[in-house]
């Protein structure tokens, strides 16, 4: 299972209270971890990709092993750690505002 | 006896006030949806448990929320507002072309009779509909390909439509306006536009008479003659007869005509209320001092409403889409500020008493009737 950190105001949307954990066939990327999560939460569609363009957000960054992997390509391979459970695939909101 | 639902949106959530028709003992809910915007929250004159609100983020984007049951629960619904067709572009604030981008829902307009049936304006302006409860959305694009739509301009807080009034009269005609385009009106239902500016002066633009560009900041219109229209623009109160043909400025005796809301009493269809600030740079009352004018004569004569308001050390606004009315005899006037505070007047705007002080700063204050 793909474990996946959602920020404080997603897992509020998603109506989640934890880390949420999704199924992933194999090739795991960023694409194939966003569709899953925004199909099991429809909700989140539109708050971290954009509709239409499924662009990562301006303030939504992806973390995987302590790496920002922000600009990583969407269809680029997840670490293995990510793939097998060990690590979460994290969504973070920028720090910014007030 | 009836109830009064005040719906709130602020800077960090939504909140409900709800009172007897006395409206002096209120009781407060919220926040709900904590820490996002709410830039609108209304219900539907048909049925009242309908609720909308535009709940929005800078980093989550916008959320869609609906409720079935006076606002005790709520459920995320649509939120895909993709404008029709390849957008073009309007003109950023240094005159350069610039890419319609949906950014946020600024208003919710719930249709008179179907509770399903809800418009949304946006920012950058445009009007979108939906008749399944907000699960999908659809552009009326006539408004945005308008001849003048490349010329439009943001206004300082975007290029909002900020305001949607459905004519109860005359089937098919509805007004918008947009910040800082200018007021619109459809005859058919929104599948075309046509600008109605005539009147309008604004100097900060190149021709101050011109078709579209001014910074309308609010319209309003009484139900029962929807032909006659008030407007709060950037600068200058005004009023139309012939449902936005032509435009008088109606100014009068305000010690400014600066502000953001414009409304008109319940009962009275040529009483109609503003709060003047004192300028376009310094959004706050003149001398610190909160005071909302009245005219019983539709403009021209007005008269200060201070009694329970502020009057000194007082530096709030209060925005566009902050101010209401109920529907009791004698009518309740409500708005809320940027400093959290939630005013109301049981008595046409006589007296005010604050219902709640220390609310995040309000966007948005809309009056629901409950049986």
């Amino acid at each position: 299972m793909i474990r996946v950190v959602l920020p404080a105001h997603l897992r509020t949307l998603a109506r989640v209270e934890d880390e949420v954990e999704l199924k992933v066939a194999p090739p795991v990327t960023i694409r194939a971890v966003l569709d899953a999560l925004e199909a099991k939460f429809p909700t989140l569609r539109g708050a971290i990709r954009d509709h239409g363009t499924l662009r990562r957000r301006a303030f939504v960054r992806y973390f995987a092993c302590q790496q920002d992997i922000s600009h990583e390509p969407p269809d680029a391979a997840l670490p293995e750690e990510v793939a097998r459970g060990d690590e979460p695939f994290i969504v973070l909101g920028a720090i910014a505002g007030g | 006896m009836s109830t009064i639902r005040v719906l709130v949106g602020t800077r960090k959530g939504a909140f409900t006030l709800t009172s007897d028709a006395a409206r002096r003992e209120w009781h407060v809910s919220g926040p709900h949806f904590a820490g996002w915007e709410i830039y609108h929250v209304k219900g539907s004159p048909a049925d009242p448990n309908r609720i909308y609100a535009s709940q929005s983020s800078g980093w989550f984007g916008q959320v869609l929320q609906r409720s079935d049951d006076g606002g005790e629960t709520w459920s995320p619904v649509g939120n895909e507002f993709a404008y029709d067709g390849v957008p073009g572009t309007h003109q950023w604030y240094d005159g350069t072309p610039h890419p319609w981008e949906f950014k946020r829902v600024w208003h919710l307009e719930p249709s008179l009779g179907d509770p399903d049936h809800v418009y949304a304006g946006v920012e950058d302006a445009a009007i979108f509909e939906s008749r399944d409860g907000g699960k999908t959305w659809a552009e009326l694009s006539g408004l945005r390909r308008h001849d003048t739509g490349p010329h439009w301009q943001p206004g300082a807080g975007g290029m909002c439509l900020h305001t949607i009034l459905l004519d109860p009269v005359n089937e098919g005609r509805m007004y918008v306006a947009i910040s800082a385009a200018g007021a619109f009106r459809s005859d058919d239902f929104g599948a075309t536009w046509r600008p109605i500016n005539k009147g309008l002066v604004s100097n900060f633009m190149p021709d101050p008479t011109a078709e579209v560009g001014h910074c309308v900041h609010r319209i309003a219109f009484h139900r029962s003659r929807p032909e006659t229209l008030f407007m709060q623009k950037h600068w200058d109160v005004m009023r139309s007869d012939d449902g936005g043909d032509n435009w008088r400025e109606v100014s009068g005796n305000l010690p400014t005509d600066f502000g953001f809301p414009i409304d008109v009493n319940f009962n009275e269809p040529e009483t109609i209320y503003v709060v003047p600030i004192k300028s376009d740079s310094e959004h706050f009352p003149i001398d610190g001092a909160l005071q909302v004018w009245r005219s019983r004569t539709g403009g021209g004569e007005w008269e200060p409403l201070t009694r329970g308001l502020p009057q000194e050390n007082c530096y709030v606004n209060v925005l566009r889409d902050a101010m209401a009315v109920d529907a009791l005899d004698p009518c309740g006037v409500y708005f809320g500020t940027t400093g959290g505070q939630v005013y109301c007047s049981a008595d046409g705007g006589d007296s005010w008493m604050p219902i709640v002080h220390d609310l995040p700063a309000v966007l948005s204050v809309e009056v629901q009737m409950l049986p």
